[in-house]
């Protein structure tokens, strides 16, 4: 009886601190008022807090431009912190409704893990960092180090493939997060550091002697970085699609957060009428209000800006567009049309 | 007496003196008896004094001679000293101490978690102290005190509400530590009743439950609690990753209590119950009456004990994301402006566990000397 | 209610009223609640796969894992075998890391009991300080206490402590030499089984003759000598069949050798303290808890005190320290899944971290580790429960 009543206990909590079913992430979203987006416990540049707890970075700016098209609010986000390990559970349990978190798109996150993928937001690939005084110039000199890598992501599965490939031995230590790999390389637990190249940037940036470590040139994988939501919700899937999709294409067509009100009303691009409102009728058809793309534009900007803002050559992260500048520019940034 | 073999008779003044006894009492007497009384004791007492001796000086001055209390990053402080790095650097516990306390609670919403800790005092004053005037009507409020301070801290019905990804610190091994503590016992009892039941059902689902949840470790439960959850409750619910830590470890801590407990129902004779049973009491005015108020007296340092583990335990919600007082430490750490003083941090959340946990440890000294009323003491 | 005669009222009531039929009635409901709950949850989980499209498989066990496990001291893992390889490199690291701890804990354990007993006031008192500081703080902090300072503290490879050319110590962990063996070792091995068969015969020998002519053999010795001297014969006569590896600097770390990472020995070092002290207090508490009247009469039958200790206070003691013994080598073992706050590769952090993460199997491998994990404790209690058996009184 005892048991049961442990359990009738269990059970009422469960009822008294369930939340409401969800019945479309849109509907839930817009009920809420607030976006719940997956974003990392911490990389310069990419997802940090300030002082005063509120959320910047480059993933952090496309939550704020998902919030700004969905509830016409960029501040309407609550950031959902999430280890390497955590994070696709944390979508699939419904506590993220979006996931923006320097995650690399393959096959088996997509068919495996059952997310659904969403384009790409950064072109990254995996990289080292060494000391400097260890005298190594490039990976291929690798062979028995110790090597610091975050659990739970690719970069242990392309490490594990490089050194296998190039018949090289390592050390492997892994870490839980980010912070304790970097505080482990600089203990010097380990001769190298490796993650994504940007990572790498980032995270030297927060070194007290920057100058110090050097990135070797190899980058030997291919991460494409990009958003992520749940399977099942096929409108959910299209709004966050085209919201990464508007801030490529708007930096196309030239419209920045400066000129988005004047391009809205006197432009002559029928595409960039249509992308911004003033023409079609795309809003409804994804869901959204009208002006959903304005928004986005008019508060986060396009991407060219996000980037800049965030992590361009001159922030303290100092990455250059390269393989992330549009299409029209040799980069690999293209959106499909809007249509 | 004057038998064959016996020695001759003691002829006075024949007898040479004896020397005087050795002295037992007075400072050289008691370094004789306790610390220099055979070769062995004289060999592990100068080990012991060269331990401390080679010890306690360095951390003294380490950890308050040569301290550093004011500076604003670890340059500067390390800046302070005669050499870098040569002693504690006490300035950044100081300065980020709101944060050890309170975790990201809202600033201008801290005077809930006072007000909270305040009632604590009080809540826990009745059940320590068994003097206290009118303690009985005391209960009702210390029984009401969990759900006040849940409202207190969590919001709503008037209060602004806060997320509970907002606590950490000192507040949340509290909230964690106290509220296992509050709910373990009762359902640990429960547990212990149904193992030592007369009906087969009940007491192979007792059974099952404590000996899974014992067999298993609390970082596992964690685990399940905050990935695998999700899949068992109806599709599109969800709650707050602090309740499915709470209920964790109140089932965690209940399992090892329900043992506990279940000791103390071994050691009460079994007349007592079938006294009670003759009496006309049923099962459980003859558990409440006579058997519990007897086993659980046995059962007190048990029950004290897994308390204690309880409470160190809850540095372990830090591996799920939690932010208590060790996650603070560590992502404080992570400030480039203060890295690098990881000891300071592990010894001053070292301290206050220890002086909780000794706290709680004495005082089961305390309880166990003052309700060892019979049976133990004849022995 | 007591108005009312029995047959009076209704057929449920007075089904209630029986103590019987009521017990019955009360497991009936227990049993349908646990199903009913059991049930739903088991409805929600499939619910919930489909709802994302996720099978219910062990499946995965068998495809390659595809990381890198740097510590497996036993099986030789490489990126490219199974995630159930990966698991059984986790299973076995947590035994070694539970079975090391579970005997330095016992060493430092009773050693420290012992000195709490001790006449001399100054170890008596530097032991209990220490026994109630470390008891009183997680157990957490001891592991990320003594991580730190290996890998803090230790120098970086090149500049290794060197202990006599043989051993180094640095920040990567500790390097010995490793025994290398060779042809003919097999022999001295055998010679060493043979000679601790000869042990402990001799030992059932003396045994007979204690009891029959009260003569005592110093048995210990003897046997010491016997598989002692026995081994070092063969070993001298096959030639030496044994050479060591050691480890050597070689480009960033020392290679070769018997390595201990520091993750295995932060995480060893303050599980086994951190138990120790808790053993302690158990041997002592067992110790005292034998009555003096027992040695009082041990003396006047003119037993020696190690003789007394041995044959008289020791197997008393046993009884009462055994039972807590037991739940704090369990509570060792369950405390070694804390690997995963300084990146050791247990159980938790192989199958039950990375392969949960590349495969997103949540349940899978959650079951897997909680299921190890329980095989683990029964595996102990019922040892533990067969040893305290056979020390039980024999009664006649």
């Amino acid at each position: 009886m005892k048991a049961t009543i442990h359990n009738a206990l269990a059970l009422t909590l469960m009822l008294a601190l369930a939340s409401v079913a969800r019945a479309g992430t849109l509907e839930d979203v817009q009920a809420r008022g607030v976006l719940n987006c997956v974003v990392s416990t911490g990389v310069a540049g990419f997802a940090y807090p300030d002082d005063a707890g509120e959320w910047h970075g480059f993933d952090v700016d496309f939550c704020r431009a998902t919030a700004a098209a969905v509830l016409g609010d960029p501040k309407a986000i609550k950031a959902v912190t999430s280890t390497g390990k955590t994070r696709f559970t944390l979508l699939n349990a419904g506590e993220g409704d979006v996931l923006w978190r320097n995650t690399t798109i393959t096959f088996s996150r997509d068919v495996g893990v059952k997310l659904r993928f969403h384009g790409v937001n950064y072109y990254d690939g995996q990289g080292f960092m060494v000391p400097k005084a260890l005298g190594v110039s490039s990976a291929k000199e690798l062979d028995g180090a110790s090597v610091c890598i975050q659990t739970g992501t690719t970069t242990e599965l392309n490490l594990a493939d490089y050194f296998h490939s190039n018949g090289m031995k390592y050390e492997a230590v892994t870490i839980e997060t980010n912070d304790e790999a970097r505080q482990n390389y600089l203990a010097g637990r380990c001769d190298v550091y490796t993650t994504d190249a940007s990572g790498l940037a980032a995270t030297r940036s927060t070194f007290t002697n920057p100058d110090d470590h050097v990135v070797l040139p190899e980058i030997i994988s291919k991460e494409p970085l990009g958003p992520a939501t749940r399977h099942g919700d096929d409108q959910w899937s299209d709004i966050v699609t085209w919201v990464l999709n508007a801030t490529v294409t708007a930096e196309e067509k030239g419209v920045t957060s400066a000129n988005v009100d004047e391009m809205r009303s006197s432009s002559k691009d029928p595409e960039v009428l249509r992308l911004l409102g003033a023409e079609g009728n795309q809003g409804a058809e994804l869901g959204l209000e009208a002006d959903w793309a304005y928004n986005i534009i008019k508060s986060v900007g396009n991407y060219g800006e996000i980037f800049e803002r965030n992590i361009g050559v001159n922030t303290p992260i100092g990455l250059a567009r390269g393989l992330n500048a549009l299409w029209t520019d040799g980069g690999l940034q293209y959106s499909p049309p809007f249509r | 007496m004057t038998g064959p073999g016996a020695p001759a008779p003691y002829a006075p003044g024949t007898h040479p003196d004896l020397p005087p006894p050795v002295r037992t009492t007075g400072v050289v007497g008691w370094a004789r008896q306790n610390l220099f009384s055979s070769p062995f004791n004289v060999v592990l007492t100068l080990l012991g004094v060269w331990f401390l001796a080679s010890v306690i000086p360095p951390m003294a001055e380490w950890a308050l001679v040569k301290s550093i209390w004011t500076a604003e990053s670890r340059a500067e402080c390390w800046g302070k000293m005669a050499v870098p790095e040569e002693a504690a650097c006490w300035a950044f516990i100081k300065g980020r101490l709101s944060l050890f306390v309170y975790g990201f609670y809202p600033v201008e919403e801290r005077w809930r978690v006072d007000l909270s800790f305040v009632l604590l005092v009080f809540a826990i004053v009745p059940v320590l102290y068994d003097r206290l005037p009118g303690r009985r009507h005391w209960f009702w409020y210390v029984a009401a005190f969990p759900f006040l301070a849940g409202w207190l801290l969590v919001g709503g019905f008037g209060l602004a509400p806060v997320e509970t990804d907002q606590f950490g610190g000192f507040m949340l091994t509290l909230i964690i530590g106290v509220t296992g503590i509050s709910f373990s016992l009762p359902i640990g009892i429960a547990l212990a009743l149904g193992r030592t039941s007369s009906m087969p059902v009940l007491r192979i689902l007792c059974v099952l439950f404590i000996e899974f949840i014992r067999g298993v470790p609390l970082i596992a439960l964690l685990f399940v609690a905050s990935t695998m959850l999700n899949y068992f409750l109806p599709p599109g619910t969800s709650f707050d990753l602090l309740m499915r830590v709470l209920i964790m470890v109140t089932l965690f801590a209940s399992a090892y209590i329900a043992e506990v407990v279940r000791g103390g129902l071994q050691g009460v004779p079994k007349g007592q119950a079938e006294a009670a049973d003759s009496l006309g009491l049923s099962y459980w005015k003859a558990q409440r009456l006579i058997v519990l108020p007897q086993a659980l007296k046995i059962s007190i340092p048990g029950i004290v004990n897994t308390f204690i583990g309880l409470y160190k335990d809850t540095t372990l919600v830090l591996i799920i994301g939690m932010l208590d007082p060790l996650g603070i430490g560590r992502a404080s750490l992570a400030d480039a402006v203060w890295a690098g003083l990881a000891r300071e941090v592990y010894l001053f959340i070292a301290v206050f566990f220890f002086v909780c946990c000794f706290g709680m440890s004495r005082y089961s000294l305390y309880l166990e000397r003052k309700l060892d009323t019979g049976r133990e003491s004849e022995k | 209610m007591a108005a009312v005669p029995i047959e009076d009222r209704g057929l449920l009531a007075r089904l209630w009223g029986n103590q019987e039929t009521r017990s019955v009635i009360v497991q009936i409901a227990t049993m349908a609640i646990v199903f009913a709950l059991l049930a739903l949850v088991l409805r929600n989980v499939a619910i919930n796969l489909e709802a994302i499209g996720k099978e219910f498989s062990f499946d995965f066990l068998t495809a390659p894992a595809a990381y890198d496990i740097t510590f497996s001291p036993f099986i030789d893992y490489t990126s490219r075998d199974t995630h159930f390889t990966a698991a059984a490199v986790g299973i076995l690291n947590t035994l070694l890391v539970a079975v090391c701890g579970i005997a330095a804990a016992s060493v430092l354990g009773v050693t420290m009991g012992i000195l709490r007993l001790s006449r001399n006031w100054l170890v008596n008192r530097i032991v209990y300080v220490f026994l109630e500081f470390t008891r009183n703080v997680p157990v957490l902090l001891h592991i990320l206490l003594v991580h730190g300072i290996v890998v803090t503290t230790l120098p970086p490879p090149r500049r290794a402590i060197d202990l006599g050319g043989t051993a180094f110590v640095s920040n990567r962990g500790f390097f010995a030499p490793s025994p290398v063996f060779e042809e003919g070792s097999g022999i001295v091995a055998a010679v060493f089984v043979i000679a601790v068969v000869a042990a402990l015969a001799f030992r059932r020998w003396a045994k007979r003759v204690q009891v029959e002519t009260g003569k005592i053999y110093s048995v210990f010795w003897i046997c010491t000598a016997i598989i002692g001297g026995a081994t070092a014969v063969a070993f001298l006569a096959l030639g030496a069949p044994l050479s060591w590896d050691l480890p050597a600097l070689k480009g960033f770390n020392f290679q070769g050798g018997l390595a201990l990472r520091p993750e295995f020995l932060a995480l060893w070092l303050a599980l086994s303290y951190y138990t120790a002290c808790f053993i302690a207090e158990i041997v002592r508490a067992g110790i005292l808890a034998v009555s003096h009247g027992q040695t009082e009469a041990a003396y006047a039958l003119g037993l020696r005190p190690n003789r007394n200790l041995q044959l008289v206070v020791l197997p008393q003691a046993l009884r009462i320290i055994v039972p807590p013994l037991v739940s704090q080598y369990l509570n060792l073992t369950k405390n070694s899944s804390l690997a995963i706050a300084i990146g050791y590769m247990d159980i938790v952090a192989t199958i039950g971290g990375i392969s949960l993460m590349q495969t997103g199997k949540e349940m899978e491998t959650m079951l897997i580790v909680l299921g190890v994990y329980l095989v683990f404790s029964l595996l102990i209690s019922a040892f533990m429960n067969w040893f305290n058996r056979s020390i039980r009184y024999k009664e006649r």
